[in-house]
């Protein structure tokens, strides 16, 4: 019974690719979707590793994953909220950019 | 150009490539079966009185968690709110009004999502359902509402918003500390009605994250009027 590696090799997939987006997108709302990937992926390793238990799944690691998708919900309502408002402040979305001459507040 | 964008490339796959290299190994060198804490888990929701093992974990074994989780998103709540560029974010209209298709089935839908929501809570002890699950129903059910153009009644004062807000981790608090009175540790229900404290726990916790998503859609509403560019 290894069934559960499938959903544990698709997390880690989606932990990697998102931590390549995290790094090479530049986009502020990218990076934000990508931390949600890499939550995403994380979510579904422990799910997938609290089905190898025998007398069904583990319910620890769901209650785990729950309370993960409240905290998730948390940080991209927060992580949009700064991007809303440092777009608004430099018309910028992203950190690398300089802000067009004038319109530093 | 090309070998500025080749660099900047390199680092994250590297990065990426590690992270599946690590969690790969680390996945591998774990027993193909394992009951984990599912047995002495289910063991103690039966002796609980709670059926619904995982409402059990998270009220219950792993209260702290959730107590944790729910100040993490009131803090949340607190700092999208502070960083709202309207202040009047939350009572505006964000939509023009709804045409006649969608405000009748707005308001059909609405008292049946309320009617989820608290059904939700009540088997959450029981079967799927929970905190959770109803305050995003009621989240949910009140984010269709503002968006069908339905303002927030005049009875929802600000304050009484912000009481909804806070209620359910101001009482979920109070009844962690409060075995520490007598002598218990943090968390522990007293036996006799901890199946009544875990409900009264949960029904405010329902209304206090169903506010709380629906005031994290609201601070980001474009402060320009009809709705506008997002």
């Amino acid at each position: 019974m290894t069934s559960y590696l499938i959903y544990v090799a698709g997390g880690a997939l989606l932990y990697a690719l998102g931590t390549y987006g995290l790094l090479a997108r530049r986009h502020l709302i990218h990076k934000v979707i990508s931390a949600n990937l890499m939550g995403s992926g994380v979510f579904l390793i422990l799910i997938g590793l609290g089905n190898r238990a025998e007398g069904g799944p583990d319910p620890v690691p769901q209650a785990m994953v729950l309370t993960g998708i409240v905290v998730t919900v948390a940080l991209t309502a927060l992580g949009l909220a700064i991007i809303k408002r440092y777009y608004s402040a430099t018309g910028l979305t992203n950190l690398d950019d300089e802000p067009p001459a004038g319109e530093r507040p | 150009m090309s070998e500025h964008r080749h660099r900047t490339r390199l680092l994250p796959l590297t990065a990426a490539m590690l992270m599946l290299g690590v969690i790969g190994r680390a996945i591998l060198a774990l027993p193909t079966t394992g009951d984990g804490l599912a047995v002495p888990m289910r063991a103690g929701a039966e002796a609980s009185g709670i059926p619904n093992v995982i409402t059990a974990v998270l009220l219950d074994f792993r209260g702290y968690d959730t107590l944790l989780e729910i100040a993490v998103l009131m803090l949340a709540t607190v700092a999208v709110l502070s960083l709202r560029e309207d202040p009047a974010a939350l009572s505006r209209r964000i939509a023009g009004g709804a045409g006649p298709v969608l405000g009748t089935l707005t308001r059909a839908l609405a008292p049946i999502m309320l009617l989820v929501a608290g059904h939700l809570v009540l088997v959450g002890s029981s079967g799927p359902g929970g905190a959770f699950q109803g305050g995003a129903v009621l989240g949910a059910a009140g984010i269709l509402l503002m968006l069908s153009g339905y303002a927030r009644p005049a009875w929802a004062s600000r304050r009484a918003v912000r009481w909804v807000l806070a209620v359910g981790l101001i009482v979920f608090i109070g009844v962690a500390l409060y075995p520490l009175l007598s002598g218990g540790t943090l968390l522990q229900y007293p036996p006799e009605n901890r199946k009544d404290l875990i409900l009264l726990v949960e029904a405010l916790l329902t209304l206090s994250i169903g506010a709380s998503l629906v005031s994290l859609f609201l601070a980001s509403a474009s402060s320009t009027e009809g709705g506008g560019r997002r």
